[in-house]
């Protein structure tokens, strides 16, 4: 509809409000060939990402642009993204790292990290605009304590990712004992202890859901009306899942879909299962309990936990613009 | 059009192949799609309702021969959970581009998976066709056979076809039609989730087809993603699918609508019934649909 060819278009004539600007990507690659841009790096400003498309300097251009110097912002409006480790596995950091180049785009043209001990060397939360939090809190680690908090009060969105950070995971089994802090028992998810705003569920969440969710951070946080539109169309439901709570099992198929009358068989739960928990049987998703992690992945997957007609009846265009804006 | 989805042209077609229609439900249309994607490399498998242990009882399968899609032919009115081996597709089976036949929920589940793959690493990018099929209503597996063995009083290892049209299921056995009820018989039948469905002629499918609409044999086709009309006029011209137009054909779009009108109605209707608006006293259902 309207709402998504608008965004196409206003996503590439950036923070542009009229609806009149068609003359976009394609124009402007057209009008900056291949030579103009390796001289001037700089004066390329916005489009410099952009033109990068053509095929004949791709080879020439892959080292400039990972290597390309900081100050030079080819988009002035980046947003900040910082990476805060809690009791997680780093799992969910390399499903971020799997979308390859696209993490490069991603870097490139939408957002700054500034943030991540695993790659970085800034030692202490700074503010952002989203902080991408995976693991649980140990209760009985006072820094852990701490770093949650001030992660809630220097980020503007707070992303639980992962099912640890979302829901606890594997840390709900947790219970002490072992060598050599014995006494750190008790792990809650990061919903338990302060407020977060959108879950990516999942053992490991897909390096796919991590990229909509940055780009679509990107949009609510430098979009203009529109843009916020569909960058909350498309949030609202992983909103809808972190108010929703912090405890996930399988049996969540059982309590929110097949007993509330809904499930239709499909089957996505069991794809979506990483353990192999879920079987179907006559057409209803068996689950095997003691295999359970706790990840949330299949009631977040299944098609009647929450289904968006405006969103996903528009598959063909948004994913048609993903590809587009994830081009390097 | 509102019911009938977004779509850029509509069809009578049939497989323009006899070995595919011996065996098929109607038009043929998905083995024969399916096939043609299969051999000339649109797919490297697909995803379909293959015959399980018991009769008339579905399995999902990964064909990736033309002889599998041969053996997958026919409606199974009973659950086929084909979404489960999505993510399976990409991984044991090394699948690039999957195939995937659906009923109008599974490929909105197919789409959610694009859109919001949560645990579904790597399925985003390698759905190449989703074929989806026309559905009223499913029933669980004990539903269709006591509506085939007591109702019909037909052995359903005997059944070589079922059929839903025109206000009866009926059943075919070697000897032709053997039984036929009311519609009204099987509605108690139903699989409960299906009276929450908005959807019945696959709006989210790359190419969706089904029987209402066109004469025994045939199938009513729409075309309506790029993938999918790129791929369904390639079949066409290489003479896998006849296609021709849906102008005077009997009963038509107009039944096609109709009927999808008084599902999505009626539906619409106990979605919002379930909010238990009318009874202060009893809390609301659970509703999917954001
Ligand atoms: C439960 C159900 C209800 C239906 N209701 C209607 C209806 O109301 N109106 C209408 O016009 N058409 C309906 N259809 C569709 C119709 O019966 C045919 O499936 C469709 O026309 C395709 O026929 P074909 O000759 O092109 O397919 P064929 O070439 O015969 O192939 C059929 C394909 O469908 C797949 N399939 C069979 N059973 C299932 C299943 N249970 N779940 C998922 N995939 C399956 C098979 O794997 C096969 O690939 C329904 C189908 C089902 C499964
Ligand atoms: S059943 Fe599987 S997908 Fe569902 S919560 Fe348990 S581990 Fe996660
Ligand atoms: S994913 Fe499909 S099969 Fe699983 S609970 Fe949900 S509707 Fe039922
Ligand atoms: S009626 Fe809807 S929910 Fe039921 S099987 Fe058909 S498409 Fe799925």
């Amino acid at each position: 509809m309207g709402l998504f060819d608008k965004f196409k278009s206003l996503l590439f004539g950036k923070g542009d409000v009229s609806e009149g600007t068609q003359d976009e990507k394609p124009v402007a690659s057209k009008q900056e060939p291949v030579a103009s841009k390796q001289e001037e790096p700089v004066s390329a400003k916005h489009e410099a990402p952009v033109t990068k498309a053509e095929p004949a300097d791709m080879k020439v251009e892959q080292k400039p642009i990972i290597q390309k110097p900081k100050e030079e912002k080819p988009v002035a409006d980046k947003i900040t993204v910082g990476h805060v480790h809690m009791s997680g596995c780093t799992g969910c950091l390399v499903s971020l790292a799997d979308n390859y180049e696209g993490l490069l785009t991603i870097l490139d043209k939408y957002a700054d990290l500034v943030y991540c001990l695993t790659l970085a060397d800034v030692r202490h939360i700074p503010e952002m605009d989203v902080a991408l939090v995976e693991g649980s809190v140990c209760l009985n680690d006072e820094c852990s304590m701490e770093e949650i908090l001030e992660t809630r009060e220097r980020a503007k969105i707070v992303v639980a990712l992962g099912g640890c950070a979302c829901y606890g995971n594997t840390t709900r089994f947790c219970r002490g004992g072992q060598q050599n802090q014995p006494q750190h028992e008790a792990f809650l998810p990061i919903g338990d202890l302060i407020k977060v705003d959108v879950y990516i569920p999942a053992c490991a969440p897909t390096p796919q859901q991590i990229r909509n969710v940055c780009l679509m951070a990107y949009l609510l946080l430098k979009g203009n009306d529109e843009q916020k539109a569909l960058a909350t169309a498309y949030l609202t439901p992983l909103m809808n899942l972190a108010a929703a709570g912090t405890e996930a099992c399988g049996c969540d198929l059982m309590t929110e879909v097949i007993n509330q009358g809904l499930c239709c068989g499909c089957g996505s739960c069991a794809a979506a299962c990483t353990v192999r928990a879920i079987t179907m049987q006559y057409g209803r998703p068996q689950v095997e309990r003691d295999l359970c992690i706790k990840c949330g992945a299949c009631y977040a997957q299944c098609p009647r936990s929450f289904f968006s007609f405006d969103v996903c009846g528009q598959y063909e265009s948004i994913t048609n613009l993903i590809g587009e804006v994830m081009k390097p | 059009m509102e019911y009938l989805g977004q779509y850029k042209a509509v069809y009578k077609a049939k497989a323009g192949c006899e070995d595919i229609l011996s065996k098929a439900q109607d038009g043929g249309i998905v083995t024969a799609m399916f096939a043609y994607a299969l051999e000339t490399g649109i797919i490297d498998g697909a995803i379909v309702a293959g015959p399980g242990e018991e009769a008339y009882k579905p399995e999902p399968m990964i064909a990736t021969t033309v002889d599998e899609l041969l053996a997958a032919r026919g409606t199974k009115y009973s659950i086929s959970p084909n979404m489960a081996l999505i993510k399976e597709a990409t991984r044991s089976y090394g699948l690039d581009k999957i195939g995937i036949v659906g009923t109008p929920c599974q490929i909105q589940a197919v789409r959610k998976a694009q859109l919001y793959p949560i645990g579904m690493r790597d399925v985003p990018d390698k759905i190449a066709l989703a074929l989806g099929i026309f559905c009223m209503e499913n029933f669980p597996y004990q539903g269709l056979y006591q509506m085939v063995e007591d109702h019909c009083a037909t052995k359903i290892d005997n059944v070589t076809k079922m059929d839903i049209g025109k206000g009866k299921f009926s059943v075919y056995t070697e000897r032709g039609v053997n039984a036929q009820i009311p519609l009204k018989v099987t509605h108690k039948y139903e699989q409960p989730g299906c009276h929450v469905c908005l959807d019945y002629v696959a709006n989210l499918a790359d190419i969706s087809t089904g029987s209402v609409g066109t004469p025994d044999g045939w199938s009513t086709v729409f075309v309506r993603s790029a993938a999918g009309e790129a791929a369904f006029n390639k079949a066409v011209d290489a003479g896998w699918i006849i296609a021709e137009s849906m102008d005077g054909v009997k009963p038509g779009l107009e039944l096609v609508t109709k009927l999808a009108t008084e599902k999505i109605t009626k539906n619409q209707k106990y979605i919002e019934h379930r909010a238990h608006a009318e009874h202060e006293a009893l809390k609301p259902l659970r509703n999917p649909y954001i």
